[in-house]
């Protein structure tokens, strides 16, 4: 779009002025302010993105992106919404930030390192969708960059690609809003003192990057998933947040099959979350789930993702998450399988917390004697020293062998070691059971 | 975040099928690559005519069928699509740009209604 009826407006520089609030106007045509706050919800990443392969900052990208927010909201209820807002703003954005090159008093200088002439600055053309996606790609590469730590990673996706307000994720991750700001201003500021650069990685630290991309993705989706800390046992939206990053990065990498397997792995998990709690909020085990409240959308999802997945750890868990989800009533559920995938896992990902799952799905498939066994060599393992869920898991194991004072213990201690009030509730009612020489013994969630 | 049913009605007798341009189906191409990357695309499909529908009723304990078409209503359901955005705005804003796609000669509604959950 470089027709002159649509041209945004171009010169006033704001980026580092505070925020001039829009004048007051009259509410014409309704909704103009709602409509730029959804079209600039959609757009932000992009607009981020192609920005900071201007100015090569993202941090200065995400202000030229406010800016063109806020002329949006100067202009949009005055002069009416623009036949094509997304345009609008990008272009907008990128006009501010080919002005701010060009202003910049170490101009000559910068043009000079790098060896481009004036004209190569890019020019405020109208971009190929797909040369805008690689600039989104980029700059997923760039805010999961290992110079950070994985919190200003998370905090940075969030921000720059999920389009959250430094409050958002202060709620989501139970902190304060000073503490994520404060976050994101250092991540920013160590990309910028790190010189590191706006690429996609290639070669065989292509690999590593892309490996620290998922992890985040899933990290965030974890959190959400089973709260760490706090009253809720899910937080639904970082969810939701988590998994459309995954889906934006299986259609920007279509051909990475690991990919496909956390989209796959996220799709399933995110499919139980109605019955993962009862009324009141309390966790509901996978045994006791109401498996007619599982999302056959998302799980459909999650299985043709599957299809197309591989066989690294993401791929495998979402093949373990396909076993349970296949499974039309619990006592359905393919444990001999389960543990198979689990052993691949472990010898993938040697982890005692994989080694704690497989036990589980031994018990199952063998009885409780064999997961108890293979629970006990993990006993003095020091990554599960704090770990709830090995109590918890020796806890179910004991009570299926009768040993009822034992598992009791067990599930004191798990109480006593998890954060989340919810599942605290859950365990000591468990031990409370298991004292009245209690019969029913529920597995854990697997 | 709520999801949301997108019912898109037409107008059979308009023959809409006939209507639509390859163009029309390239900047379909390039919107639905464009949602389905934005995360917010769950699933979506055309329905074939309502001459090979069936409206099945239940009223006063009778179970009645009638084989379609449909013609006593101007406009009938063509598709569906089901999308997972933030709020109602954002699902308004890409259901927009589905009709904004189509050619102005072309009648079309998309009826936008979120799912209750729970």
């Amino acid at each position: 779009m470089t027709g002159t009826a649509l041209a945004p407006p171009r010169g006033r520089l704001v980026s580092w002025a505070p925020v001039t609030p829009a004048p007051p106007h009259p509410p014409d045509p309704p909704g103009a302010l709602e409509r730029v706050a959804a079209v600039f919800r959609i757009e932000s990443a992009r607009i981020i993105a192609a920005v900071t392969r201007i100015v090569g900052d993202v941090g200065i990208a995400e202000e030229l992106a406010q800016d063109a927010l806020v002329a949006a909201m100067e202009a949009w209820p005055r002069s009416g919404v623009p036949r094509n807002p997304a345009a609008w703003l990008m272009a907008t954005a990128r006009n501010r930030a080919v002005d701010l090159v060009r202003r910049r008093e170490t101009y000559a200088r910068k043009l000079a390192e790098v060896g481009r002439s004036l004209d190569d600055v890019a020019p405020p053309e109208p971009e190929d969708a797909d040369d805008i996606d690689d600039d989104v790609l980029r700059l997923i590469f760039t805010a999961c960059h290992p110079a950070l730590s994985p919190e200003a990673r998370i905090a940075l996706t969030l921000r720059l690609l999920g389009g959250l307000t430094t409050p958002e994720i202060a709620r989501a991750f139970l902190t304060s809003e000073a503490t994520v700001a404060q976050r994101i201003v250092r991540a920013k500021r160590t990309l910028a003192r790190a010189g590191v650069p706006f690429e996609v990685p290639t070669g065989p630290e292509r690999a590593a990057r892309l490996a620290s991309v998922l992890e985040v993705v899933y990290l965030v989706f974890n959190e959400g998933y089973s709260a760490t800390a706090g009253d809720d046992l899910v937080r639904p939206a970082l969810c939701e947040d988590a998994l459309r990053l995954a889906r934006l990065l299986a259609a920007l990498v279509p051909d990475e099959p690991e990919v496909h397997g956390l989209v796959a792995l996220l799709e399933i998990q995110a499919s139980r979350t109605a019955a993962r709690t009862g009324p009141g909020g309390a966790p509901v085990l996978l045994a006791d789930q109401d498996r007619s409240r599982w999302n056959l959308l998302l799980i459909g999802r999650g299985v043709d993702a599957l299809g197309r997945a591989g066989d690294g750890p993401y791929s495998l868990q979402a093949a373990i998450a396909a076993c349970h989800a296949r499974a039309a009533r619990y006592e359905d559920t393919d444990w001999a399988a389960i543990a198979a995938l689990y052993g691949r896992l472990l010898a993938l990902t040697p982890s005692p917390v994989v080694a704690l799952n497989r036990a589980v799905a031994v018990s199952m498939a063998q009885g409780p004697a064999a997961g108890l066994a293979q629970v006990d060599a993990l006993v003095d393992e020091p990554a599960l020293r704090e770990y709830h869920l090995l109590p918890s898991v020796r806890g179910d194991l004991l009570a299926r062998l009768g040993r009822h004072d034992e598992a009791r213990a067990e599930w004191e201690r798990a109480a006593a070691l998890t954060r989340n009030t919810r599942e605290r509730d859950l365990l000591l009612e468990r031990a409370d059971l298991a004292a009245e020489g209690g019969s029913r013994a529920a597995p854990p969630p697997a | 975040m709520p999801r949301f049913l997108s019912m898109i009605r037409i107008d059979e007798s308009e023959r809409p099928a006939e209507q639509l341009t390859p163009e029309f189906h390239e900047r379909m191409g390039a919107l639905f690559e464009e949602i389905t990357k934005a995360g917010v695309m769950l699933d979506t499909a055309g329905l074939t005519p309502t001459s090979e529908g069936t409206r099945l009723t239940w009223s006063g304990g009778t179970l009645s069928a009638v084989d379609g078409p449909f013609t006593e209503t101007k406009e009938v359901v063509g598709g569906y699509a089901i999308l997972q955005a933030k709020d109602k705005a954002e699902a308004l804003e890409w259901t927009k740009r589905f009709l904004e796609i189509h050619d102005e000669h072309v009648s079309v509604t998309a009826e936008l209604r979120q799912i209750a959950e729970g």
